[in-house]
């Protein structure tokens, strides 16, 4: 069924068609709308899961940490400082391989304090080890949960699924709510091979020497090279099932562009309209959203964009002293292997606005430039 | 905000694509806040806050005096306003078309608020769409049947009274 909803209440009925056992979080700022709604289903037995209030984030993704090795479906939610002081507990799901799920609502992070969007606070967490999924619509990030437990459940890992605060996250548009009997197809229940049991004791995340350790390391490694093709294969039959797809990345009149915008979160879906309008004007130009963005799909990215003749990627965060996050990482799909210029946009950080017309006045920019190394462009500051 | 996501709702239940959203900020009860619906034909892809809207709702006169209403408005377009007192404003009539309705007084006499606040979100959607004849009453009135958990029955009958009501200036 059909029905307008806020982006947050679009990651918890997602929640509830996958059938979550264990719900762990802080109910209070920066924690948004998505774990209201899911202690509310909770209470009124629209889903038969544990709701563990805890005080603070890093006890909540303990708790999920401690429930997923018990062999539950987990799920928690945060944002910004909220995540960043699990970043201890992130790296131990990874490390005990924990399929737990994690909406991240994209908060800039203080101070100064804000609660304005910018992806500073899920890119800090780039090397522990999850899974990240970068979606642009209410209904993708519904649609993303599901497929997140899938894809997390066969590989052991846990995936981050990550969305723009207040465009995303406040916003109402229509969803077509997933129904759990119907999910169920897709993701039947979760029975881990090896989980803790009184009855069947083993211990858990001991020591290991530098005999073992690297190995282990290997392995999750192995996991992500992996996660590739599996989540691609995972939309596909969610496609096939529900007839909605989204891809590891989305290229948008790509084919024949001389110019492509590299984009993530919202910003994918307002420059598509922009793509459009110069299209029309006659400038061959596309956009590449990138879906996933850990694991990176350096092959797919490297198919789209060897073909054009510019590239400018727009990063709504910044690694200070370097340059924008997603830019570092499409030169490193590049490098070497063409040379397409690739110039880099620093805009909407902490909430400011990327309109059509910032979107077009970045595309602007990067067809006139004439300098192919210009890797940092600030746009709209005021000095 | 809950006026922009009724509205967006109605136009959902007559099949066109909607978004809703508030002026990102810490919302605060009394506090001037403002809120968007964008309504298409076609899906919604721009997401970004509306700065040159087609329409306006003001739900408080006192708005008018102390805020650019019409900063970006576009020419020629509706503004339905919440007041009780006529519209003298000739700069407004000249250029755009106005509607008044007692929101205040339709509110309260169903029971919706308080005196001192009276919850207007229904009674005005109701105005817009008598008005403006954009979106029907039947879809506002499945739309707030959805949306308001509680005296639906008076926020629908507000909504119609609204409608009834509304009076076109310009």
């Amino acid at each position: 069924m059909k029905k307008v909803i806020m982006g947050n209440h679009a990651v918890s009925y997602g929640v509830r068609a996958s059938e979550a056992k264990v719900i762990s979080a802080y109910p209070i700022t920066p924690q948004t709308h998505v774990v209201e709604l899911l202690s509310e289903m909770c209470a009124n037995g629209e889903i038969d899961a544990k709701f563990i209030k805890v005080e603070s984030e890093h006890s909540a993704m303990a708790a999920c940490v401690g429930a997923a090795a018990a062999g539950s479906r987990t799920f928690t939610a945060t944002s910004s400082q909220g995540l960043l002081l699990m970043h201890e507990m992130l790296h131990w799901a990874v490390g005990a391989r924990l399929p737990i799920v994690l909406a991240n609502i994209n908060r800039a992070v203080g101070p100064p304090w804000s609660i304005w969007t910018d992806q500073n606070d899920s890119l800090s967490q780039r090397d522990v080890g999850w899974l990240q999924i970068y979606c642009e619509s209410n209904q993708e990030t519904q649609d993303t949960i599901p497929q997140a437990f899938k894809v997390a459940e066969e590989l052991q890992m846990p995936v981050m699924i990550v969305m723009d605060a207040f465009f995303l996250s406040h916003t109402f548009e229509i969803v077509d709510i997933l129904e759990a009997q119907e999910v169920r197809k897709f993701l039947p229940p979760y029975h881990p091979d090896i989980k803790i049991d009184i009855n069947d004791p083993h211990s858990f995340g001991n020591l290991a020497s530098p005999e073992h350790y690297m190995e282990l390391r290997y392995m999750i490694q192995e996991a992500m090279e992996k996660a590739v093709g599996l989540i691609k294969k995972v939309d596909g039959e969610f496609q096939k099932q529900f007839g909605r797809g989204y891809g590891l990345i989305h290229p948008y009149r790509c084919a024949d562009a001389e110019i492509i915008l590299v984009t993530s979160g919202t910003v994918a879906s307002t420059a598509r309209a922009v793509i459009d309008e110069m299209r029309d004007e006659g400038v061959k130009i596309g956009a590449l959203k990138v879906r996933v963005f850990r694991p990176f799909p350096f092959e797919e990215i490297f198919e789209v964009l060897s073909r054009a003749k510019k590239v400018a990627v727009i990063d709504r965060n910044i690694s200070f002293g370097g340059h924008g996050i997603f830019f570092q990482e499409i030169k490193s799909a590049l490098y070497g292997r063409t040379d397409v210029p690739i110039l880099g946009y620093i805009a909407g950080l902490g909430g400011r606005d990327i309109t059509p017309g910032v979107i077009r006045q970045i595309a602007e920019q990067a067809i006139t430039d004439k300098n192919p190394h210009r890797y940092i462009n600030w746009i709209g500051v005021k000095t | 905000m809950i006026a922009s996501e009724i509205l967006a709702d109605a136009f959902f239940n007559e099949g066109k694509y909607v978004q809703a959203f508030p002026a990102f900020g810490v919302e605060r009860r009394g506090a001037p806040v403002v809120a968007f619906t964008r309504v298409s034909d076609e899906e919604v892809r721009e997401r970004c806050q509306i700065y040159e809207p087609d329409h306006l709702i003001v739900l408080d006169a006192v708005l008018i005096d102390t805020v650019n209403i019409t900063e970006g408005l576009k020419k020629g377009g509706w503004i339905v306003i919440n007041t009780n007192r006529p519209v003298e404003n000739g700069e407004l009539m000249g250029n755009y078309h106005i509607a008044t309705v007692d929101a205040n007084q339709i509110a309260l006499r169903h029971n919706l608020g308080s005196r001192a606040a009276p919850i207007v979100n229904t009674a005005i959607i109701g105005a817009f769409s008598g008005a403006t004849k954009l979106v029907s009453l039947d879809a506002v009135k499945q739309a707030i049947d959805g949306f308001v958990p509680l005296k639906k029955e008076e926020n629908m009958q507000a909504a119609e009274d609204a409608f009834n009501a509304v009076k076109i200036i310009s």
